[in-house]
């Protein structure tokens, strides 16, 4: 694994170019969270030519649907969710200038194909390390559909959230490189 | 006969799913602590130390542990000498889970209607039970937030008699390899064997709660587990699937007599964040 990278959102396809599967990255800046019912919501309006509840050129979806926040916190517990529920939505907003995702678990050839294609990144989180993740999470709003719950759009801002390039821009993919090595 | 209150099974159900959000078993902590120590991979030992810190985290500040605070699932063994008053025990049961993720901080993630409307239901209800009739004036109960990046994972077959024991491990292992990094491995396995295919669910679900060490009574079946959870170490997968030697933490097998045509094996797949809490009333 390279040195840890830290990059600011939005993101460029020049910051896009230079991350590489396995690289260890800090997230800081603007990220919006996304999970199944708003991907539909956001892909339904793609469709239709409609405004998108947020700017997507440049930027980052987490998968995730926090637990509620204690006083005294800025976030719940909000570790990622499973990536693969999304992919039938996902390269709808690749198109759409989507540069990063971060989730857990494995994406369809579809979504790899159209992550080369547009020049962006997936991003693994540690699934189920949700407490320790919710810590660089600074400030939470909910900036679209409120009616969703857990499941609305929040717009997070992050300092250092802990991820790793999982699948870079060029394909390049840790879930297939990397269990041949320790396996017997 | 015994009396119980309903309000005393609120009461107790509550507590007992924010115990289990909270505060992750002692057993479940140290195999993660041991799997530290053997993991191979310097990125699995990362994410292994990252769940630690995690786990530590939650339970000292009282915080979910994952943000899939789960389905309430629940385990009930209702003494045949007890008398519940003062209402139904079904409602009880719910009432407990409304007042845990209400005010526990806890995610509701419970939708009405699988297919059409999937309206949240706002309060984690309703709860899912199994009740067996025991002798005896206790009630006893297991509950379990279920989480569903693992639960999307579980998988069944209706073997036969020919596949053997080799084909139930062969079963469970490619089970494992196709969830791959999904269901946020290190897992913990449920494996039920027998009875039918709804009864060998039920037994895989209850087995995920088996204190990790613990091993099936019967020698045979032992060893399958241990072969099992060998085999699925080899895979590579490793924590959060980044690879490593880490893939499992246990395999635990239940079994119960079947039809003399069949052999169901059913996996139900949890994640690292194995919660579940023991009551008594």
């Amino acid at each position: 694994m390279s040195e840890e990278i830290k990059v600011t959102t939005p993101l460029d396809d020049e910051i896009v170019k230079q991350l590489k599967a396995g690289d260890s990255v800090k997230i800081s800046g603007y990220i919006y969270t996304g999970r199944d019912a708003a991907h539909k919501r956001i892909v339904e309006l793609i469709k239709e030519k409609e405004d998108l509840p947020f700017p997507i050129k440049g930027q980052i979806i987490y998968y995730v649907g926090p637990a509620p926040a204690k006083p005294g916190y800025a976030c719940g517990p909000a570790g990622p969710t499973t990536s693969y529920r999304m992919d039938p939505y996902t390269p709808f907003l690749l198109e759409k200038g989507l540069k990063g995702m971060i989730g857990k678990g494995l994406r369809s050839t579809e979504v790899i194909e159209s992550m080369k294609k547009n020049k962006a990144i997936y991003f693994a989180a540690v699934g189920g390390a949700a407490a320790l993740i919710a810590q660089s999470i600074k400030k939470s709003e909910v900036i679209a559909y409120p009616d969703l719950g857990t499941e609305a759009i929040h717009r997070y801002f992050v300092e250092d959230f802990p991820v790793i390039v999982c699948i870079d821009s060029y394909g390049n993919n840790l879930y297939e490189s990397e269990p041949p090595k320790y396996r017997k | 006969m015994r009396e119980v209150t309903t309000t005393q099974i609120t009461n107790k159900i509550k507590e007992l799913f924010l115990e289990a959000n909270y505060h992750i078993g002692s057993d479940v902590l140290d195999a993660l602590k041991n799997a530290l120590e053997e993991e191979k991979s310097p990125v699995g030992k990362d994410v292994l130390n990252m769940i630690i810190k995690n786990n530590q985290l939650a339970s000292s500040e009282e915080l979910a542990i994952c943000q899939d605070t789960g389905l309430a699932v629940l385990f009930v063994e209702l003494g045949q000498e007890v008398r519940i008053t003062g209402g139904n025990f079904t409602a009880a049961v719910n009432a407990g889970v409304e007042n845990a993720y209400q005010n526990g901080f806890l995610r509701k993630s419970v939708v009405d209607d699988p297919v059409f409307d999937r309206k949240n239901t706002k309060n984690n209800t309703p709860a899912f039970i199994y009740t067996d009739i025991i002798p005896g004036d206790k009630i006893k109960i297991l509950v379990m937030p279920k989480g569903f990046g693992s639960e999307n994972m579980s998988s069944i077959a209706m073997l036969t008699a020919a596949h053997g024991a080799k084909g139930i491990v062969d079963f469970i292992v490619d089970t494992v390899r196709k969830a791959g990094p999904n269901p946020c491995p290190p897992t913990v396995l449920g494996v039920g064997i027998g009875g039918t295919a709804d009864k060998a669910m039920v037994i895989a679900k209850k087995a995920i709660a088996r204190p990790i060490g613990e091993h099936n009574l019967n020698p045979k079946y032992a060893q399958m587990e241990k072969e099992a959870l060998e085999k699925i170490n080899q895979l590579g997968i490793g924590p959060a699937g980044l690879g490593g030697t880490t893939t499992a933490l246990a395999v635990n097998i239940d079994y119960l007599p079947t039809h003399i045509a069949g052999m169901p094996v059913a996996i139900n797949v949890c994640c690292h964040a194995t919660r579940h809490a023991f009551g008594e009333i």
